[in-house]
């Protein structure tokens, strides 16, 4: 005869309601690391939707996802012609928040070359951007359908498609432009800043009294036409050609003047080490704090419990019970709640995950070593309510 | 055979100053199918008697023999499975029943025979036998909380005689009961130990309820002053 389940079955509600309690507290240690493996693969999705070998960035950088970068966009010409490199494409990232039916709307912008490629993974809705203005393609995360206009810095744009589940390290859904677009938006200036800027430049150069006025007017179109150019992008990537070797070509980069040349790989380390490393070790805190207070909960239940039938034991040992009916009895239940609270936990987060407002990554593995560390939890907590059983006298059990 | 021997048995608890003697060279035998009272006012000592009877409570010093078996001689006897001994050969009906709540009727007398090894589907079977015995036939689903005062001591008792044991201690077993249902109890341990062949102490101090028995010891100020 199971001592466990008859006495949960005779408690069962009581018994129902602190798993369903633990199970909450056992959801979020799930979600914890969810939330874990969502920012590693938030962080890794632009870079492996890219499918980039090398990424050419702003020397003594780190790369655009970690700190801004600016080459020349005509760098994708220098770079192509290395040997061992198969296509290059110029790329620009860069964070926008706007507002969209009155709530602040927060994306990020990944303008990219239409004959190259670092654009969007998939179409799962409209189809991909064929105009080289004004048309962009958004992730699921930003809820825009097809037809949808947004306005970004001095033009509207059109979603003519939607791409899947691609956000920025940040967490921030991503939207697909071209290159030159993107470009607008991030470095054209307004008319006015456009005026102020040409004036100064006019008077700048009329100051120079040795200059003809051909020369004046040639050097004020030659400053103002550098000081308004959008052609710089925040890095140049590019794909091996079969049997090329990736270090050989990295090194023959890295020894130009004003460039980095990172593989993807290093490009990830950055992503994940530098960017979600803090978070990791944060959610990683939490979790920890979380199974301590779990290790807690579960032992106070069980050592209440085995209070609540020191009369219970005191018969059993009188009777002539073995240890191992008693140790069995307080065990198994700690174990039974340690199993319903795991079931609960994970039913409620395959239900609710999806409805995070982050990405939830929920893990097979990560998922079987929780279950390993709740029952090695409940076997520990159980050990209170033993120590307590086994300190009970079979003379306990007489007397009124 | 005695079922139960005791040979001036002592028990002190504590030690030095604050030792407190609770039975003092107590002597008696109990024979098989024997109804023996342990009469007493409260403190006297008559339940430490009981308990170290019952394997409980260990003997300062003397001799406890149950059913031939030396179980104590100035302390424990070494090397003795005591659990297997109270499993074997003693059952215990208590003051309040001790059913175990989450437990019915059945599952009950199911337990001890369990623990000492019998297979479920015969424990089941025996136990539905012995409580439709004891007239609870219809009881036997029922959690202990269902039944009434009466009902449960005949429960208790049920699970007493589960492994028919030698030896049947009864700790004031009719105390939580009224006058009827207390002589309906202790009229069915009569019987029992007529039936059963088992011998049966009864610990209590009520005069009212020893109607009958074969024997009455009379213990006062941790010593038997008077045995029948």
């Amino acid at each position: 005869m199971n001592l466990a389940v008859r006495d949960i079955r005779y408690h069962k509600g009581r018994f129902i309601l602190t798993s369903i309690g633990l199970g909450l507290l056992i959801g979020v240690v799930m979600s914890m690391g969810g939330i874990y493996q969502g920012l590693f693969a938030d962080a890794m999705s632009i870079s492996e939707a890219t499918k980039a070998d090398i990424w050419v960035v702003q020397q003594r950088t780190n790369g655009p996802f970690a700190e801004t970068s600016r080459i020349q966009e005509d760098t994708k010409y220098r770079v192509a012609l290395v040997p061992g490199v198969a296509e290059t494409s110029p790329l620009s990232f860069q964070t926008v928040q706007t507002e969209r039916n009155g709530k602040l709307f927060r994306f990020f912008i990944v303008g990219y070359d239409l004959k190259g490629f670092g654009g969007p993974p998939n179409i799962l809705a409209g189809r991909g951007i064929k105009q080289a203005h004004y048309e962009m393609v958004a992730a699921q995360g930003m809820r825009m359908k097809p037809g949808e206009v947004i306005r970004l810095g001095l033009h509207d744009y059109t979603v003519v498609g939607v791409t899947g589940k691609m956000v920025s390290s940040g967490g921030d859904p991503v939207a697909y432009v071209s290159l030159a677009d993107a470009q607008d938006i991030q470095f054209q200036n307004d008319n006015d800043a456009i005026r102020n800027n040409r004036e100064r430049i006019a008077r700048s150069v009329a100051g120079i009294k040795t200059l003809s006025p051909t020369q004046a007017d040639l050097l004020t179109r030659t400053l103002t036409s550098a000081t308004e150019s959008t052609h710089t992008v925040n890095a140049v990537v590019a794909r091996m050609a079969p049997g090329a070797n990736l270090e050989d070509v990295q090194d023959r980069i890295s020894r130009w003047n004003h460039f980095r040349a990172m593989t993807d790989a290093e490009q990830n380390r950055i992503l994940t080490m530098g960017l979600i490393e803090k978070a990791r070790m944060q959610l990683g805190l939490f979790r920890i704090i979380l199974l301590v207070i779990s290790t807690v909960i579960i032992s106070l239940i069980i050592y209440t419990s085995t209070i609540d039938k020191v009369r219970v034991i005191a018969t059993l040992k009188l009777i002539g019970a073995q240890d191992r009916v008693i140790v069995g009895m307080i065990l198994e239940q700690s174990l039974l709640m340690g199993l319903l609270a795991y079931g609960i936990g994970f039913c409620l987060i395959m239900l609710t995950y999806e409805k995070f407002p982050r990405r939830i990554v929920l893990v097979a593995f990560d998922l079987q070593v929780l279950f390993v560390i709740i029952m090695v939890i409940c076997t520990i907590s159980s050990f209170v309510g033993i120590r307590k059983a086994m300190r009970v006298e079979p003379a306990e059990a007489l007397g009124g | 055979m005695y079922a139960v021997e005791v040979d001036n048995l002592t028990k002190i608890y504590g030690k030095g100053d604050t030792a407190v003697t609770a039975i003092s060279g107590a002597t008696l035998q109990v024979k098989p199918g024997e109804l023996v009272a342990v009469l007493g006012p409260s403190g006297s000592g008559k339940t430490t008697l009981l308990t170290a009877i019952g394997l409980i409570n260990e003997p300062t010093h003397g001799r406890v023999v149950i059913d031939g078996v030396t179980v104590a001689d100035e302390g424990w006897t070494t090397g003795l499975d005591l659990k297997r001994v109270r499993r074997e050969k003693l059952g215990f009906i208590f003051q309040s029943h001790n059913l175990i709540p989450f437990l019915t009727a059945q599952e009950n007398v199911m337990v001890a025979l369990e623990i000492n090894g019998v297979g479920k589907k015969e424990s089941k079977d025996r136990a539905a036998a012995l409580l439709a015995a004891l007239n609870l036939g219809h009881r036997l689903g029922n959690y202990p909380s269902a039944l009434s005062g009466g009902e449960s001591q005949r429960a208790a008792i049920a699970r007493a005689l589960a492994n028919c044991p030698k030896v049947i201690l009864a700790d004031e077993p009719t105390a939580a009961l009224d006058t009827e249902n207390g002589q309906n109890v202790m009229g069915l341990l009569k019987a029992l130990a007529v039936e059963n062949h088992s011998a049966i102490i009864v610990v209590t101090h009520d005069h009212r309820m020893v109607e009958g028995f074969d024997r009455i010891f009379q213990v006062s100020d941790g010593r038997i002053i008077n045995g029948s």
